[in-house]
């Protein structure tokens, strides 16, 4: 796999840098969330920031954190689908990091152009998220937020990656989705898809599963 | 002497330290003025206890300045004695350079010759090692800069015994050309003696440095504890009679066998199993210093022998004054040089007797020096106490705001007590932009925080009239960050009864007080080391490899939990006996019901919400069902 990586990146020079933000408030109880980031960190041009680890006591260093979303190109939200939200550190992130004036406003334009997603994880099936379903709406529905705040900070908002039904997938089924994660942000980084292509599905594991 | 009566001796000696040195210590004189009182007390001029011997004894105890002087040897690595070397050879150098020659001349100009006076002088010019050393120690001031300084000299002077004896031995053959007495005036060259000495120290440390770990070790590991003790003692005694027999100082070589032995790994073995050795001998060496105190000759000749005295302390204080400015120590640190040097030497009992028996002093003359030299040994304590208790203040006092010149500037804020825990709190409100009016009652304190620009009153804030000049009448907070319990409690309750609106922020010192303080009402306060102990407490949970933020939760956890305990015990006992923590069994008994309590709720389950189990358990059930149907 590796090797292929390699011959791949000679082909393209114009590699995007990818950020994963990651909140996972209690992670050695984690089952998927930590193997997915395990397989994505220390990709070449893939920074994972994970901020329950770097900020235990909820104080965000926010001009790091603006620095960093400055040097990358691709800004992905990872984490577990608490509430139909994100862990409240994450909540901070949003309140403290993403200024007026920096992220958005009439000045605000530092993140303009930079495309940005959800990596989530949910306890429900994916039919529980239809209108006849347990939790009644679309899963694009709930991350309206996420959405709104990336139009606001002038950001391209692409369809997310979800990991459905996280309670009861077992050994294989989440290898299958740890694989799928790693093709998603390999062609991220290597801009294989084309950003119409990103939005055009409800979640993007169906692209990937497709391109297969 | 009968074996009985040896006992009998020892007995005296035990016995007279036992009762006086716990009363002398208890009164604030240290230990060396007890045993010198002991010994007045049991000689032949007071009770009469012990007799003639006093000067047989005093040898055997002069051993204990030998053991001190290993031990003191065995802290300084050579690489710090070498960093020293400037202190001993040239503070030390001049010391007795300076002393011997003033007192020879003040000598000359009165009643003695040249050779009574030379000898006189340096006689003089030596202070005493087992005295200083031993009340620097126990006041824990030898390292101090002062202290330092002292040790440089003493040692210098320890050195410079030998070629005292030398010179005294020349003298004597020249003046007492006469006399038949003479019996030192060894044919030895000087250069042979040299090459002797040479040879001895070269032995010392070569043995020191290679020989010594192997024998230790070979020791060590027939595992008999007695065995090692009369090694380092054999060791000891070893030296000084080798450095004996080639006409060193018997004191300097032990040293010397000491510094070599400073780096060894059984060096803590060494100190700890001649420790005891040293503090009896020289206990019995000052007792024997007071017991032999002629007191005919002192009532007969009281006024000499005061005159003296006070010429001979009062020289040795301005010239080592003096000196001390000259190697700019610092007026505190000087006075304690000064003081602690002013007195004359136990090796000057030696010299003196050495002196006599040549013939250079005559029976009147050695006996006037003796008791000059033992007076001013009896008074160094005193001397001591003097600086303590007068001097230094006064220093610290002429240089810093006097107690009560606290302007009253309405700052909301009053911090009692700004050492390490009241400076952080102070750093702390100052970053707030908070005003604070600080108050300290250590001197050196104030001192050293004015060079940080904080502004330090210096005063006793647990009296009533400091506590209103520093503003407490209209202040909203009181933080109360001293280290001493009592002067909490002490000012707690002087701030509760005056000012009722005053806001008490309280540093509790330890569990039972924290309770003590919740019984009376005070609204703040928090174990002084208890956050830093869980602090530290986390550090070592992501050290286990659990994540910052679970060992974050954790200690959050833990903090709120104790809160919670101390509550309770605090309901439960408020109504008990208040003086129940003073008993530790019952204390002991609610400690471990706290840690009990802990096990029933293991604090995890606080952070359930983020548990995952019983979801996963539900799903799998919802699943079944569905499959089910």
């Amino acid at each position: 796999m590796k090797r292929a990586f390699v011959i791949f990146r000679v082909q393209f020079l114009q590699m995007k840098k990818i950020l994963i933000i990651y909140a996972h408030p209690i992670e050695h109880k984690s089952r998927i969330n930590r193997q997915l980031i395990n397989a994505v960190e220390g990709i070449e041009h893939v920074t994972v920031n994970n901020l329950y680890e770097k900020y235990p006591d909820f104080f965000i260093d926010v001009k790091y954190e603006q620095e960093l979303l400055l040097e990358h190109d691709i800004i992905i939200w990872h984490h577990p689908f608490y509430w139909y939200s994100a862990p409240a550190l994450l909540k901070e992130w949003f309140d403290l990091v993403l200024e007026h004036g920096f992220a958005y406003g009439r000045e605000g334009k530092a993140l303009k152009g930079k495309w940005t997603m959800n990596c989530i994880t949910t306890g429900g099936q994916q039919e529980t998220y239809q209108s006849d379903g347990l939790n009644r709406h679309d899963i694009k529905q709930f991350l309206l937020p996420y959405e709104q705040s990336a139009y606001l900070c002038r950001m391209k908002y692409l369809s997310p990656f979800v990991v459905f039904g996280s309670h009861l997938l077992n050994e294989s089924e989440i290898d299958k989705k740890v694989l799928t994660y790693t093709k998603l942000i390999i062609g991220l980084r290597d801009d294989e898809f084309t950003i119409s292509t990103l939005q055009s599905r409800k979640i993007v594991n169906e692209l990937l599963q497709e391109q297969k | 002497m009968h074996l009985d009566e040896i006992f009998f001796r020892i007995m005296i000696y035990l016995l007279a330290a036992v009762v006086s040195v716990p009363i002398a210590k208890k009164v604030g004189l240290g230990s060396v003025l007890g045993y010198l009182i002991a010994g007045i007390v049991i000689g032949p001029f007071a009770l009469g206890l012990v007799g003639s011997d006093g000067e047989d004894v005093m040898h055997i105890a002069e051993f204990g300045v030998v053991i001190m002087l290993f031990i003191v040897g065995l802290e300084l690595h050579p690489g710090m004695l070498w960093r020293m070397k400037r202190l001993i050879f040239g503070l030390g150098g001049m010391q007795i350079g300076f002393t011997a020659l003033v007192f020879a001349l003040i000598t000359a100009l009165f009643w003695l010759d040249t050779a009574q006076a030379i000898t006189t002088g340096l006689i003089l010019a030596l202070s005493s090692t087992a005295i200083v050393l031993q009340t620097l120690t126990e006041k824990g001031m030898l390292q101090t800069r002062g202290g330092r300084h002292s040790f440089s000299v003493l040692l210098m002077q320890d050195i410079s015994v030998v070629p005292i004896f030398a010179i005294i031995a020349l003298l004597a053959n020249q003046v007492v050309t006469d006399s038949t007495t003479v019996e030192t005036a060894d044919t030895v060259s000087g250069w042979y003696q040299l090459l002797i000495i040479l040879a001895a120290v070269a032995t010392i440390i070569i043995g020191g440095r290679y020989l010594a770990n192997y024998i230790f070790k070979f020791i060590a590991e027939t595992g008999l504890r007695e065995l090692f003790t009369a090694t380092a003692l054999l060791l000891v005694i070893g030296i000084a009679v080798f450095m004996d027999a080639v006409g060193l100082s018997p004191a300097l070589g032990t040293f010397l066998a000491g510094v070599v032995l400073a780096n060894s790994e059984y060096r803590y073995e060494l100190e700890n199993n001649l420790e005891p050795f040293k503090g009896l001998l020289l206990g019995v060496f000052f007792i024997s210093v007071g017991a032999s105190i002629n007191f005919d000759l002192l009532l007969n000749h009281w006024m000499l022998i005061l005159v003296i005295l006070t010429i001979l302390v009062g020289v040795k204080l301005i010239i080592l004054w003096a000196l001390g400015r000259l190697f700019k120590l610092e007026q505190s640190h000087n006075m304690l040089f000064t003081f602690s040097l002013a007195q004359a030497g136990e090796f000057g009992f030696v010299l003196i007797t050495f002196a006599t028996q040549s013939g250079v002093y005559d029976e009147f003359t050695s006996g006037i020096l003796l008791i000059v030299v033992a007076l001013s040994m009896l008074i160094t304590p005193v001397l001591f106490i003097v600086n303590e208790q007068v001097i230094q203040p006064r220093l610290i006092k002429s240089s810093i705001q006097d107690e009560d010149e606290v302007e009253d500037n309405g700052h909301p804020v009053i911090i009692a007590g700004f050492g390490r825990f009241g400076q952080v709190l102070g750093r702390f409100l100052n970053a707030n932009g908070i005003k604070l009016t600080i108050i300290d009652n250590n001197p050196h304190n104030v001192q050293y925080l004015k060079k940080f620009g904080y502004k330090v009153y210096f005063g006793d804030i647990t009296r009533r009239d400091m506590l209103e000049a520093a503003g407490a009448g209209h202040a909203k907070v009181l933080a109360i960050t001293m280290s001493e319990r009592d002067q909490i409690d002490k000012l707690v309750a002087l701030a509760q009864k005056h000012y009722p609106n005053l806001k008490l922020i309280v540093r509790a010192v330890d569990v039972a007080h924290e309770l003590a303080l919740q019984n009376i009402g005070v609204d703040g306060h928090r174990q002084a080391i208890f956050d830093s102990a869980i602090e530290l407490g986390t550090s070592a949970l992501v050290a286990m490899g659990n994540s910052n933020h679970q060992s974050y939760r954790s200690a959050l956890t833990f903090k709120h939990l104790d809160k919670r305990f101390m509550k309770n015990l605090q309901q439960r006992y408020s109504i008990d006996d208040p003086h129940f923590l003073m008993e530790t069994k019952k204390f002991a008994e609610h400690l471990e019901n706290i840690l009990l309590m802990q096990q029933k709720h293991p604090y995890q389950e606080m952070d359930c919400a983020w548990d995952t189990d019983s979801l996963i358990e539900e799903a799998r059930e919802y699943n079944e069902q569905i499959e089910g149907r």
